[in-house]
């Protein structure tokens, strides 16, 4: 089942006469002329859809939180600022297919109200910019963008801001704050953007996949859309599949399959790459918890453990872990458990804001201190000195950065504890190239 | 300091993106601008953040506090090819490490430093949102997937022509 990707391959969807032969803005015609915004709105809340970015939060309830004050402009922003490590499906979504991103824009922003909406893409991705800016141009040309679209009556404005190569800005309040040309420094809640967003004016701020399924969503129904899925993940989702797989790639699944089918079928990651094992996974981008090859596969009741938001985290933070935003790092036993929580630990202490102590403190004190066990000189004691510190963080900032950076630590000591250990009690053989800890007994274990 | 200006181009450029924004809130377009600036001049000197200041009637510390906290904007000079490499776990995990060690020495260089001859300076970046096609390095606009040696001499040898 393709909602996002079904065309994705056809050559020259990038163009819109292509996307249109493929029955691309037929949303639009049916949303604008045929329905009103509370309709759409309904629908949405219907397919149970929950935001793309990571939280998960419905997108419909989101919506509906929009305050509507008469004579103040609303706006919808998109959030294509894409950082969080093993993440990178919108990064293929806009570069493949940028007009099923610009169709949902459209459909999103009639439903709230919003004449001028804005797409944030991250810096980095400045040919995928130029790509969109391509797009929209296009759009305006066949009138599904500017003036009395469609001969509707209704206006709409689509701008692509950079961004300029910082993870926080991922964050929708520090989004908005970049979009005002300023740090981005996270705001603290209440009052939500739904309330006072950009320029302090009413703003809803949705992930590009959350804003792309809009368009399926309003051709087929919610109920269509519901219908895929399990429970309360419904609908398909893009996952990011990086690592030691056979087949990297972008992966568009009915939430619901086995995580054993994504990681070994040959319609998704292939499985392992040749003569290797599986050792852990990282299931919803870098901030997750990472779990073994036991925990990620089956849950502690002995069930598959199925690619939806609650099975992947059942067990809690114990035995189970996130789907996150779907970027799913699968590890065999070459790796490192320690090197590779350093290079998170690294990259939340440099992507930290600095505005709360414990996240600006504490993520550098992570760094240093797993970079002292990787390189030999760690001391037993530093390892209840991560766990603390980590402890110290979650919960006690403006913004999740912190929790994002707590997590992995907590988690690879959690699960990893000997690997850990190892490190401090053999640190010469540690610190031999390509030296990795083999787990007596365990799966991946040679 | 009075040669920073914009060619006329940029100059209506300037204008458009200013216009994607309500009166008065211009300093939106502070990130594109400072994305062009840097285009144009290769680094954000003081006297480019300046110009860019004036240009969107904003103080120049305003400019100045936002260049220094995003990672792509240069405030030192560099070399004419930048060439930033992804450090986070994907990459590392498909060999990044030996790839990066290879371009450093290829080029004689540290992240951080420039060549002599002034062609290449290397930085190390966070996550470039390419996981599943890692390693990856940036220059400029371009992404650089899949790197090996080999592919990493390649790039090399093309962009030293």
């Amino acid at each position: 089942m393709k909602i996002l990707t079904q065309h994705i391959d056809v050559p020259g969807i990038e163009t819109i006469d292509v996307f249109m032969k493929n029955g691309g803005y037929k949303a639009v015609e049916k949303a604008i002329k045929t329905m009103t915004p509370d309709e759409i709105t309904e629908e949405v809340k219907k397919s149970g859809l929950r935001g793309r970015g990571g939280a998960g939060f419905p997108v419909g309830m989101k919506w509906s939180f929009l305050a509507k004050p008469e004579g103040v402009p609303r706006y919808l922003v998109c959030n294509a600022d894409e950082s969080e490590p093993g993440t990178f499906k919108d990064h293929y979504l806009m570069w493949k297919s940028p007009h099923t991103l610009i169709e949902g824009m459209i459909v999103s922003s009639f439903a709230l109200g919003a004449n001028t909406s804005y797409i944030y893409v991250r810096g980095e991705l400045m040919y995928v910019i130029n790509i969109l800016e391509k797009a929209i141009q296009e759009a305006y040309d066949k009138g599904l963008l500017g003036k009395n679209i469609l001969g509707s009556g209704y206006d709409l404005d689509l701008f692509v801001q950079p961004g300029g190569g910082a993870y926080i800005c991922g964050e929708e309040t520090a989004l908005l704050e970049s979009l005002e040309g300023k740090r981005g420094n996270p705001r603290n809640k209440p009052p939500f953007p739904a309330v006072k967003g950009l320029w302090q004016s009413p703003t809803v701020v949705n992930n590009v996949e959350s804003i792309a399924a809009t368009s399926w969503i309003v051709n087929n129904g919610g109920d269509a859309y519901a219908a895929i899925g399990v429970g309360r993940s419904t609908g398909t989702k893009l996952i990011s599949a990086s690592g030691h797989i056979k087949k990297p790639g972008v992966y568009e699944i009915p939430l619901g399959i086995t995580v054993e089918e994504f990681i070994y079928s040959d319609e998704y990651c292939g499985g392992i790459r040749d003569g290797h094992k599986l050792k852990a996974v990282v299931a919803g981008g870098s901030s997750v918890p990472i779990l073994s090859a036991e925990n990620i596969l089956t849950t502690d009741a002995g069930e598959k453990r199925l690619m939806t938001y609650e099975s992947l985290s059942e067990g809690g933070f114990a035995t189970g872990t996130m789907l996150g935003s779907g970027g799913f790092i699968v590890m065999d036993e070459t790796t490192c458990i320690v090197h590779n929580t350093l290079t998170f630990a690294r990259f939340y202490h440099h992507e930290s804001c600095g505005q709360c102590s414990p996240c600006r403190e504490g993520t550098g004190w992570m760094d240093k201190v797993i970079k002292r066990i990787e390189t030999g000189k760690g001391r037993m004691e530093d390892i209840d000195l991560l766990v603390d510190v980590a402890k110290k963080i979650e919960g006690n900032t403006i913004c999740p950065l912190g929790d994002a950076a707590a997590w992995p630590v907590a988690a690879a000591i959690r699960h990893f504890r000997d690997e850990f250990e190892w490190h401090i009690t053999h640190p010469e053989e540690a610190t031999k190239p390509g030296a990795v800890y083999m787990r007596p007994g365990a799966s991946w274990s040679n | 300091m009075s040669n920073i200006v914009f060619p006329a181009e940029t100059l209506e450029l300037v204008k458009k993106i200013i216009a994607r924004y309500p009166d008065g809130k211009q300093k939106s377009a502070l990130l594109p601008i400072l994305h062009l600036a840097q285009a144009e001049w290769k680094w954000c000197s003081s006297e480019v953040m300046d110009y860019v200041a004036t240009l969107l009637s904003i103080s120049p510390i305003e400019v100045y506090e936002v260049a220094s906290f995003y990672t792509m904007f240069h405030l030192e000079p560099v070399g004419e090819h930048v060439i930033e490499y992804c450090r986070t776990g994907p990459c590392c995990l498909m060999g990044g490490v030996e790839v990066y060690d290879h371009l450093k020495k290829r080029l004689g260089i540290q992240t951080g430093e420039t060549t002599k001859d002034g062609k290449f300076t290397i930085k190390e970046v966070e996550c470039l949102a390419a996981c599943g096609w890692g390693p990856v390095f940036q220059i400029r606009e371009k992404y650089y997937m899949h790197l090996t040696n080999a592919k990493v001499d390649e790039i090399i040898d093309e962009l030293s022509k």
